[in-house]
């Protein structure tokens, strides 16, 4: 076949509209919509005592104003739980509009329309809120202590306990020959993709219909979250996501209230209405991730081998949970990496704060549990006296282990057995790749310059493609022209490329003639979203099975008209011939054409399937029993249960102790993500993940100071690394294929992000041998840690630190 | 983050431009908008008027002189950037500029600008402090010289009120036998500096140390100059101790914590960066005492 595409560096071919100002995103749409703004809380937490509108009602161009007193119906109810779970014992929600209480600054409280944007805020300016203030939460300790709630009717501050374990883990630490214990902070960051939500809504009256755009990860959610607030029947309702620049997780979260609200006032004013999130709400309105308070306990044996592990985590879930213990499970389960750990126990605590809610950002919890066990690695390695790479190479699982079970319940309900790896190949790899064993002569050359130099490494595991499934639709048209649709979204992954690709190779057509839509509800109905790196699985596998379908059909009517067996054909380029015999081909696009039968023809192609073109079996209807006009098929993929990628990163440090500076200035990936259908979008991807892990472990943080006010809400002082920032990575590849699914693959979008902290900790340590208990870090924080006399300190606790771990 | 409702006036003159800005107590003038328009959009200020003085002419010109180096209040940073003239009378100004922002700021971003906004994280603020430089501000009154201790009165804050232009900042040339330096950190490349040094290293003719003087960013709440002389005054270029006019610096400077750093650390980074500079400086001053 000479149509081979799968595995190679085919270059992005959304590219060129993405970067020369052809695509179409959320606010590229709907020039003369209304616009809708939102008058959103200055308080964490405060009882709303008044709201007058009176005076923005003279604003000129002001269309309408909404308060909770104008939800009616499903929308006065609170937004949904969107992943129950048993241990969520104490779900909250906001609702679309501030209900008496808001619980952290920047929920909505009042909607209004008007003419433009600017008008909108002119008349936001105009709105007096009386506002009765309660006593804040901010950050996992506070809301341990739970001096003060942050639900009324939820005392303790505690949404869920999330719970598992693998044996008796306290006999298993007391005959463990040696413990050690720690307790350690991950801070707050966020997804912050460069194209904040948005949602455009445009009512039909005379056809009672609804189109809704949302830079939205999930538009068949979206939809049906719309449908059933609105209270309107599902095919009345349509939605689509167009160009979304960037999610990271973010997006996968809906209904937003703005979701709802928009698609209402559209409806209500009977004009399209559109929002389009500003920086400062982003900041302040969507949703962050990652801080953990984190108290583990390792016993090891004299080898460094691990006997048992117990862990006890406090999650800050923010002021909401409508997406469940998502990110707590995640947590508990991704912890132990690709380690064999006889005996675990974890216990995940989520609590609520007055800040904005948490929900997955890229790495999902993951980033987390790798900084919980990587740590741990470099502890034990610390006390044993041997080499950090030594002690990992001791306790990974072996490759004749697979599938190996961890006795643990991942966040798909199904049990963490993972598929298939290599990870003593992966440190090789690793270490080769880095030069680990030759370090200290560079460390002894940067010392001569008056640097510190210091090397890190971590692992991860990550649980990848969870279902429950996806669809692919693909049709062949008398044109040749190949359509595939998939329900899930696309964010700039490069989808349009990779499901391309796929498909041109399954059927053996030119890659041109393949055009791909994702995430519009008028092409695919069904789908669950893009989200957990599961679009090249999920989506990835269900196009190819629909291929092949479209394959099958092609070939039993191509072998009809050429009277050969279908087994005796081949489709290359385009055209379908019977191998080995030149000549005896019919194009694809005729085959489409004839699977149509017609008694109307509007072309030339079309004329062949009409009811005089030819002979025909006068005997047999034109379309079979059980058959279909056509050449199309559609299929789904749906995994037993989730597939686990895995990689190793190494970083190394230098550090300038008259300012105590920190530069990544290697960073080393290897990386196990099966096969790879397109090795530069992978290598695209694992960029981009590893300047987050960057960005998280010496730059960003949510700076929420002790009244829940978000200090540096700005790209000017939340500090995403620029280019400048991000070091070079170099990257090798191990494909381990998945035996889970048709064509092998595992997930690779998050892969980048989680071993970032981790691995840079442990640098940093490598460099100035003090420990970390505490990322990101700042040199002005290193500088409060090398000053400190305690051999282990936490730098959460700090003058400069005004964060909710130390709130 | 859209501006509240406010006026436009595009003079043509100076003095047109004063008599908007007369009529109008909450007009402001408008340059090259890199700090008022974000602002405006987040609605942390809402003048009245802005009174954009880009169509007058004559104001963007750097006349570099024996005596010193005068640019215009429509003079961008990339300009002042790359002017060799400039550079050849007062070095610091292109080294302190290079260190202003990204280029798409510098692009639009006005030297003269920067110093009227009186942020004390400006580099073009320091400097001029540095030079002992001053501005001349146009009022209906006439054309008046204020030297830079009588301008800058606080954070974002200079002793001009009520209807007034500022059309020029002059920095005087640097002496004979010196040598200048001029560094930052940042968080990130191209951010507000978490602290900055621009230093001038002065020799005589024995090349000895005749005077060492910095100034800092982000360390005040207005521009500061301090002069150091004192740890290496008439000790040879050679030999003098830069490091102990770093430490003599980190005992002189009251620097305020904040988000990025601690009032510790940015006294840290004031006795680094003041020994860096001047040892940079000293280097520089020696090569032009031959």
């Amino acid at each position: 076949m000479t149509t081979k595409l799968f595995g190679e560096p085919v270059r992005r071919r959304e590219d060129a509209r993405l970067i020369t100002g052809q695509g179409r995103y959320l606010d590229d749409i709907g020039s003369s919509a209304y616009a809708a703004a939102f008058l959103r809380s200055p308080y964490a937490h405060a009882r709303i005592v008044d709201v007058d509108v009176t005076a923005a009602v003279d604003v000129e161009g002001l269309l309408a104003v909404y308060t909770y007193e104008d939800l009616v119906g499903p929308m006065a109810e609170p937004l949904p739980v969107l992943i129950p779970h048993p241990q969520l014992t104490s779900p909250r929600t906001g609702y679309p509009l501030a209900k008496d209480v808001v619980h952290h600054v920047g929920e909505a409280v009042v909607m209004v329309v008007a003419t433009d944007r600017y008008v909108a805020e002119d008349a936001l300016d105009k709105i007096a809120v009386t506002y009765e203030e309660l006593p804040v939460v901010v950050g996992v300790d506070a809301a341990r202590a739970a001096v003060h709630a942050v639900h009324d009717d939820v005392p303790d501050n505690v949404a869920a306990r999330h719970h598992q374990e693998t044996g008796d883990v306290e006999p298993a630490l007391a005959a463990s020959p040696h413990t050690l214990s720690f307790t350690q902070y991950f801070e707050r960051s966020a997804a912050m993709p460069m194209e904040g939500k948005g949602v455009h809504a445009r009512w039909d009256g005379d056809d009672s219909s609804l189109r809704v755009y949302t830079s939205t990860q999930a538009s068949t959610s979206v939809r049906a979250a719309i449908a059933a607030k609105l209270q309107l029947s599902l095919e009345r309702v349509e939605v689509i996501a167009p160009d979304v620049g960037g999610g990271f997780g973010v997006k996968i979260v809906h209904p937003w209230p703005e979701e709802l609200l928009v698609p209402m006032a559209a409806r209500l004013l009977g004009h399209e209405v559109k929002w389009s999130e500003d920086r400062r709400e982003h900041f302040t309105s969507s949703a962050h991730e990652r801080q953990q308070r984190q108290e583990v306990t390792v016993g090891y044996d004299d080898d460094g081998r691990i006997t048992a592990l117990d862990v006890h985590i406090w999650h800050d879930n923010g002021a909401y949970t409508p997406y469940g213990i998502i990110v707590p499970i995640v947590t508990a389960t991704q912890l132990v990496g690709p380690y064999v750990v006889p005996v675990y126990r974890v216990q995940v605590e989520s609590v609520f704060t007055n800040t904005v809610i948490v929900t997955p950002y890229r790495g999902a919890g993951r980033p987390q549990g790798c900084f919980a066990m990587e740590r741990a690695m470099d502890r034990i390695a610390q006390e044993r006296g041997l080499d950090r790479a030594e002690v990992r190479l001791r306790n990974l699982i072996q490759a004749d282990q697979f599938p190996y079970d961890h006795h643990l319940t991942f966040q798909d309900g199904r049990p963490v057995v993972y598929d298939s790896g290599d990870y003593v190949g992966l440190m090789d790899k690793l270490k080769a790749l880095v030069h680990w064993d030759s370090f200290e002569d560079r460390r002894t050359e940067a010392r001569a310059r008056g640097r510190h130099l210091g090397i890190g490494m971590a692992m991860y595991v990550e649980g990848t493609g969870p279902g429950p499934y996806e669809g692919g639709h693909v049709q062949v048209l008398g044109s040749g022209k190949v359509l595939v649709s998939t329900g899930l979204t696309s964010q700039g992954q490069g989808h349009e490329t990779v499901f391309a690709q796929l498909v041109a190779s399954e059927l053996g057509v030119p890659m041109e003639d393949v055009e791909v839509t994702t995430g519009d509800t008028r092409r695919f109905g069904y789908a669950v979203g893009t989200f957990a790196s599961r679009a090249a699985v999920m989506s990835g596998n269900a196009v190819a099975l629909a291929a092949r379908g479209v394959k099958e059909k092609a070939l039993r009517i191509a072998a009809d008209v050429l009277e050969v067996d279908p087994g005796d054909l081949e489709i290359d380029e385009g055209l379908v011939q019977v191998k080995g015999t030149p000549g005896a081909s019919i194009p694809l696009r005729t085959v489409a054409v004839l699977s149509n039968p017609l008694r109307y023809a509007f072309d030339e192609a079309a004329k062949q399937a009409t009811q005089f073109a030819g002979p025909g079996d006068d005997s047999k209807p034109p379309v079979a029993a059980g058959d279909a006009p056509g050449l199309e098929h559609t299929d789904y993929y749906s995994p037993v249960r989730s597939t686990f990628a895995s990689g190793a990163h190494a970083a190394v440090v230098e550090i300038d102790p008259m300012t105590w500076e920190i530069e990544v200035v290697d960073y080393a990936v290897v990386h196990d993500c099966g096969n790879v259908v397109n090795p530069m979008i992978v290598e695209g991807q694992v960029h981009g993940g590893v300047a987050q892990g960057v960005g998280g472990a010496l730059y960003e943080r949510m700076a929420y100071d002790r009244d829940g006010q978000l200090q540096n809400a700005s790209f000017m002082d939340f500090l995403m690394p620029y280019a400048s920032e991000v070091p070079d990575v170099v990257i090798d590849h191990q494909e381990t294929a998945s035996p889970l699914n048709p064509l092998g693959l595992k997930g690779a979008g998050e892969a980048g992000v989680i071993p970032g902290s981790a691995a840079i900790a442990s640098a940093i340590e490598d460099a100035v041998g003090r420990r970390i208990a505490a990322m990101p870090i700042s040199p002005t924080e290193l500088y409060d840690l090398v000053r400190s006399d305690a051999d282990q300190v936490t730098n959460t606790v700090g003058p400069t630190n005004a964060t909710g771990a130390m709130a | 983050m859209k501006p509240a409702p406010f006026g436009y006036a595009d003079p043509t003159t100076v003095e047109d431009a004063l008599d908007v800005l007369a009529a109008d107590e909450g007009a402001k003038v408008l340059a090259g908008g890199q700090s008022l328009l974000p602002l405006l959009s987040m609605r942390l200020a809402a003048p009245t008027t802005l009174v954009d003085i880009n169509r007058v002419p004559g104001l963007d010109g750097i006349e570099a002189t024996r005596d010193g180096v005068r640019v215009g209040a429509l003079v961008r940073h990339v300009a002042l950037l790359g002017s060799t003239e400039a550079a050849a009378v007062q070095p610091l100004l292109g080294r302190a500029t290079a260190n202003v922002a990204h280029p798409a700021i510098r692009n639009r971003g006005t030297t003269v600008g920067s110093i009227a906004h009186a942020d004390p994280s400006g580099e073009l603020t320091s400097v001029l402090a540095l030079t002992d430089g001053s501005v001349t501000v146009a009022t209906p009154g006439g054309r008046e010289t204020v030297g830079w201790r009588d301008f800058f009165v606080g954070p974002l804050e200079t002793s001009v009120h009520g209807p007034a232009v500022v059309l020029d900042a002059f920095f005087p040339a640097l002496p004979a036998r010196s040598g200048t330096a001029f560094a930052e950190i940042a968080r990130r490349k191209g951010d507000y500096a978490v602290c900055g040094a621009g230093v001038v290293v002065t020799l005589d003719a024995d090349r000895r140390v005749a005077s060492a003087r910095a100034a800092y960013l982000s360390v005040g709440l207005v521009p500061e100059v301090h002069d150091l002389t004192d740890a290496v005054a008439g000790k040879p270029v050679d030999s003098a101790d830069w490091a102990a006019a770093g430490e003599l610096a980190r005992g002189l400077v009251d620097p305020d914590g904040d988000l990025h750093a601690s009032a510790d650390y940015r006294r840290l980074l004031v006795g680094t960066l003041t020994g860096r500079t001047l040892a940079q400086a000293a280097a520089e001053a020696a090569g032009r005492t031959a």
